[in-house]
């Protein structure tokens, strides 16, 4: 049984398998209506989530199957202070998979050494979130064809950004990336991405604080949100939300085929005039995180 | 300063200079009813000085603790006043409830009968990284 908490848990050729499965149902909507009948699928929601939660629910409805779970840690039995390895035990008994998200780093990992069912960690603190990565790969293939030779550009919160962190760790598989690091002081990419992930694959980065000087080579703009909920002090918080914003006028050295992406949910730190630009990808990151969580909740339950 | 010969027990050697109590706390050699010796700043040859630890008794050692904290620690079994064995210790691949995960986003935070599992990730630069967070070097005794 396999469990994917991380997405160096996947390896590249799954990675290429489930893409090109999430193609075919994009193509062939009704060949996959009941491939997961009779299966259920638990949401473990102990963190509220609204995109992440209806993707992995709308995902599981789209294959025929059917989804049990809970919305916030309030509404389950962690309230009464029960574990989340017992919580994830008793789940096991009712559903077949289970998507996991929690506010604490390794809560999906503690749980795997107890289920009896595949766990897919929907997203742990500012750990991980590999079915982000997942989405976030359909969308740079399928606007960009191909993850080699790309320069890609990461904005904002690179220190508690998951999203960014996983994405390094997905392309560092590929060859020829170049990264870009875009963000202030208090907010950059850990040491330990750069030591374990970047220097030792030998991947070429710049680190800058402005966005401007760097636009005119990227060829993926990834924008990420500061967020609220991983900083213990509110006043850092509020000193570094506005930070960076996209606006029209920074986008005038882009490039034509830019592709810009964001994991949402985006506060302020896109402007929505960009919403009709071309080059907004974040709508479609969106999409392609369903097909991606079809694709891996059929993989885990032995469907492709 | 003379300390005793021991006739059935264990001779810990060539700790580093200094580490010796860390490494009585982490074996929880207090516990113990039988006579330890700590002996501190010991001249050595090969080490300048170095600390000694004397346990009057043949006792289970966590040989990962050792090697965790010091690859350079040496082991002696000593049976009717006689050497009769010398362990050497090397950094394991894993470290279980030694140590504490110190990141306040970890799982093991606020579930605590979680076990403290640490994974060695860059054995060249002794890296241990929480089995749950992905923490390095980060851990509270």
């Amino acid at each position: 049984m396999k469990h994917v908490l991380d997405i160096t848990d996947l390896s590249v050729e799954e990675i290429n398998s489930l893409i090109d499965t999430a193609i075919d149902i994009i193509n062939n909507k009704e060949k996959y209506q009941e491939v997961c009948k009779h299966k259920k699928l638990a949401t473990l929601f102990f963190e509220p989530s609204t995109r992440t939660r209806l993707s992995f629910e709308a995902a599981m409805l789209e294959l025929g199957g059917s989804v049990i779970g809970f919305s916030s840690a309030s509404s389950s039995s962690s309230s009464k202070g029960e574990s989340v390895q017992d919580t994830v035990k008793v789940v096991g008994y009712y559903a077949d998979i289970i998507a996991m998200r929690h506010p604490k780093e390794g809560a999906p990992m503690a749980a795997t050494a107890v289920s009896d069912v595949p766990i897919i960690n929907a997203g742990d603190g500012g750990h991980h979130h590999p079915t982000q990565t997942l989405a976030d790969l359909l969308t740079i293939h399928r606007e960009k064809g191909h993850f080699d030779n790309l320069t890609v550009g990461f904005c904002g919160d690179l220190k508690f950004g998951r999203t960014v962190h996983s994405l390094v760790n997905a392309l560092s598989r590929y060859t020829g990336i170049k990264l870009v690091f875009i963000s202030p002081d208090e907010l950059k990419i850990p040491q330990y991405i750069k030591t374990d992930i970047i220097e030792k694959n030998g991947m070429p980065y710049v680190e800058t604080q402005t966005m401007e000087s760097v636009m005119p080579e990227l060829d993926i703009l990834y924008m990420t949100r500061v967020q609220g909920e991983r900083f213990f002090n509110e006043a850092d918080y509020i000193r570094l939300r506005d930070y960076y914003i996209l606006t029209p006028d920074k986008l005038e050295n882009a490039k034509k085929d830019l592709c810009i992406m964001h994991p949402l949910p985006r506060v302020n730190e896109i402007a929505r005039s960009i919403d009709s630009d071309p080059r907004a990808c974040y709508f479609k990151q969106v999409e392609n995180g369903k097909f991606m969580r079809m694709a891996l909740i059929m993989k885990l339950l032995g469907g492709i | 300063m003379t300390i005793d010969q021991i006739d059935n027990g264990i001779v810990l050697d060539h700790i580093k200079a200094g580490n010796a109590m860390a490494i009585y706390r982490y074996l929880k050699l207090d516990e113990l009813d039988c006579t330890v010796a700590v002996i501190k700043n010991v001249k050595s040859v090969k080490m300048g000085k170095k600390d000694i630890i004397k346990i009057d008794s043949l006792i289970d050692i966590n040989l990962d603790v050792l090697g965790f904290f010091d690859e350079n620690i040496t082991v002696n079994i000593i049976r009717d006043g006689k050497k009769v064995d010398k362990k050497h210790v090397s950094l394991p691949e894993k470290i279980i409830n030694i140590v504490k995960c110190k990141n306040p986003r970890c799982i093991t935070s606020t579930e605590q009968e979680l076990d403290q599992v640490f994974r060695l990730t860059d054995p060249e630069k002794r890296v241990y990284r929480c089995m749950y967070c992905d923490s390095s070097n980060n851990f509270l005794p």
